[in-house]
């Protein structure tokens, strides 16, 4: 197996790469001067586990046939996904400063003609559960599935297709058809990941229109669901071992986080689901990410 | 006269001609294309007889997935198997996909560039007794406006197999449009076909035509009925069969209008946006001429038999024959 317990050493190393994501996303989206941001942030724990620990992958051979693939189902919040894969060496983080201005890579919302080592485009919600979908019948189809039937075929063994999703695209009825055929077709090799940050753009999920009981609902279909904290990396990284190791189902992980997390000020609030900090706001946010940058690492030395 | 070199059904205007319906060939394509790659793979949303996928899911149970009645799902699940190397057909009513999945459509297939192949059966208004809910008038107008995306309408059964043999072969997204009733047989196996190149199906046997008429899908016969009638009364017609919508064979259907100067346009469809809009937009700008358009005139079906509801609304053989008749004597 490509995962590895998370040592004390790898966790501190993980959270200053968070960290750093974070800055990174506080700077493009003032320099874009629209965009989200408490989606981004609260995503950043998560993006930094994956694409430092967790995804088999080659930021210098991203078509490699053999990667896992995660596909973002809610696209809107990639200024982390950018922001991300900047850090992990697929492109220079220099260039994150072109988000959303003309002739740039890093689309609005993103797009594989301009950024073709995306797995997929994305923004309309309630599609990419379905895409992951799809790619793990095809791998399942060919016994590329963990344990599938060429198991002992080569590395191809190992791959996961990974779906990140938001709480609130499951107000989506296209969500709960493709999750209900992964559901129907034990896709244990489909582990979807929903950011469980409980608002959406007009407000708090549970008004809008309620989720709860969200775990059960997944659970009715079929699913192995396994409820963790966001921001622990130990507990993120033990739930991706368990969803690896289900055999009969698809897994789905209810990441409980904090919108904003980081800056203090964006936690909690619905407000910064849909706009970008302004240069005063921005200066707050980078100001108390160094901080915090400096706290991480004190605290562990 | 049929056009001696595509070797045409002799028998298409005899009371014994071979009728088949168009979504048959479709069938028989989708196995045949399943035979030769085994990338190929089928999706079906719940109909998966009547949109004759049947053939392929019986042959290859293990390349078959059956969706449910979940158009959105259908064709996004489609769109993540292409991601992985597969070539995907996804079929449904034309109604449902793609009417009720267009940005699942646009989004994951066309703008992310997968090759989906969207499969739209019972599309026309020859669905008939199932009425207007079920017949798909606006597809070729939402497909044909998606950039990426191909868009074919075959005008018989041994057509659409052919067209589905060679969607299998592109690394395109493209719309396949077929009609649920049986349908004469127009062409034969040796009948040329290339996605992207239209073909004069009638000409006259010596001189210029004086109108062209440009046909998509299953009203072909109609069309060929009208041009033989009129060749009867002195009218000299060419019949074009532009099955590829898009892309469009500019060259042809201008060819066909510095021959003639006058077009009608004939389809299964609304005329606004459809293939008659296309001809008028690649004329419009290249060489304009006077049309005609014989479609739906912006109204919605009902139930009825195919012929009672194409005669009803102004698709049969005497309407095409007054369409003609309409351009030549406009100046």
């Amino acid at each position: 197996m490509y995962l590895m317990h998370l040592t004390e050493e790898k966790i501190k190393e993980l959270e200053i790469k968070a960290n750093d994501i974070r800055k990174s996303i506080i700077e493009m989206l003032l320099e874009a001067g629209s965009g989200h941001t408490a989606g981004p942030l609260g995503m950043a724990d998560i993006f930094t586990l994956f694409y430092f620990h967790i995804l088999r992958h080659d930021p210098k051979n991203p078509e490699w046939e053999e990667r896992d693939r995660l596909v973002l189902s809610n696209g809107h919040i990639c200024p982390v996904l950018y922001a991300t894969m900047a850090h992990a060496g697929y492109f220079p983080i220099e260039e994150l400063k072109t988000l959303r201005k003309f002739g740039t890579r890093l689309q609005g919302h993103p797009h594989r003609e301009y950024l073709p080592i995306l797995e997929n485009s994305s923004g309309p919600l309630g599609a990419g559960l379905s895409q992951a979908t799809g790619m793990a019948l095809a791998d399942k189809m060919d016994g590329k599935d963990p344990e599938g039937k060429q198991a002992s075929y080569g590395a191809s063994k190992e791959r996961f297709i990974y779906c990140f999703m938001s709480d609130g695209e499951h107000d989506e009825g296209n969500t709960w058809e493709a999750i209900m055929l992964a559901g129907k077709n034990k896709l244990r090799n489909l582990i979807a990941v929903v950011d469980r940050n409980n608002i959406q753009i007009d407000g708090f999920t549970e008004n809008i229109m309620p989720l709860e009981p969200f775990a059960d609902k997944w659970r009715a279909f079929n699913w192995h669901v396994i409820e963790v904290g966001g921001h622990d990396f130990g507990a993120l990284n033990q739930a991706v071992e368990e969803a690896q190791a289900v055999y009969e189902k698809p897994t789905v992980i209810i990441a409980h986080t904090i919108p904003g997390k980081g800056v203090h000020e964006f936690e909690r609030d619905y407000k910064w689901h849909g706009k970008p900090p302004n240069k005063e706001e921005a200066k707050i946010a980078l100001n108390e990410l160094r901080t915090l940058g400096g706290k991480i690492k004190s605290e562990h030395q | 006269m049929l056009n001696p070199k595509l070797k045409l059904n002799p028998k298409m205007f005899s009371e014994d001609c071979e009728q088949v319906p168009i979504r048959k060939g479709f069938g028989q394509g989708l196995l045949a294309a399943g035979e030769a790659d085994k990338n190929v793979v089928a999706l079906c949303a719940d109909l998966t007889e009547s949109t004759q996928m049947n053939m392929f899911a019986e042959k290859f149970p293990e390349r078959f997935v059956e969706i449910g009645v979940a158009e959105q799902n259908l064709v996004t699940v489609a769109s993540g198997m292409a991601a992985m190397g597969k070539i995907p057909f996804c079929s449904s009513y034309a109604m449902f996909s793609p009417g009720r999945n267009w940005e699942q459509i646009r989004t994951t297939i066309a703008y992310n560039d997968r090759p989906v192949k969207i499969v739209g059966s019972h599309a026309g208004i020859s669905v008939g007794a199932d009425g207007g809910t079920h017949q798909a008038l606006e597809d070729i107008t939402l497909m044909r406006v998606m950039p990426n995306m191909d868009v074919v309408s075959p005008c018989d059964a041994i057509e659409a197999k052919k067209a589905t043999l060679a969607l299998a072969k592109t690394s395109k997204p493209a719309y396949l449009r077929l009609a649920r009733e049986k349908t004469p047989v127009i062409t034969t196996e040796e009948t040329p076909f290339t996605l992207g190149k239209a073909e004069i199906f009638w000409l006259p046997e010596v001189g210029m035509a004086e109108v062209g008429i440009i046909v998509t899908g299953d009203l072909m016969h109609r069309a060929l009925l009208a041009a033989k009638e009129l060749k009867a009364e002195d009218v000299k017609t060419k019949v074009m069969n532009l099955s590829s919508i898009k892309p469009i064979d500019k060259d042809a259907i201008i060819a066909l209008a510095k021959e003639t100067k006058r077009i009608v346009t004939v389809e299964e469809h609304q005329v606004a946006g459809g293939m008659g809009s296309a001809v008028a937009e690649v004329l419009a700008q290249n060489y304009p001429i006077s049309m005609e358009f014989i479609g739906i005139q912006d109204k919605f079906g009902q139930s009825g038999t195919p012929d009672e509801l194409i005669e009803h609304y102004g698709m049969g053989v005497e309407s095409i024959k007054k369409a003609v008749k309409k351009v030549l004597e406009r100046k």
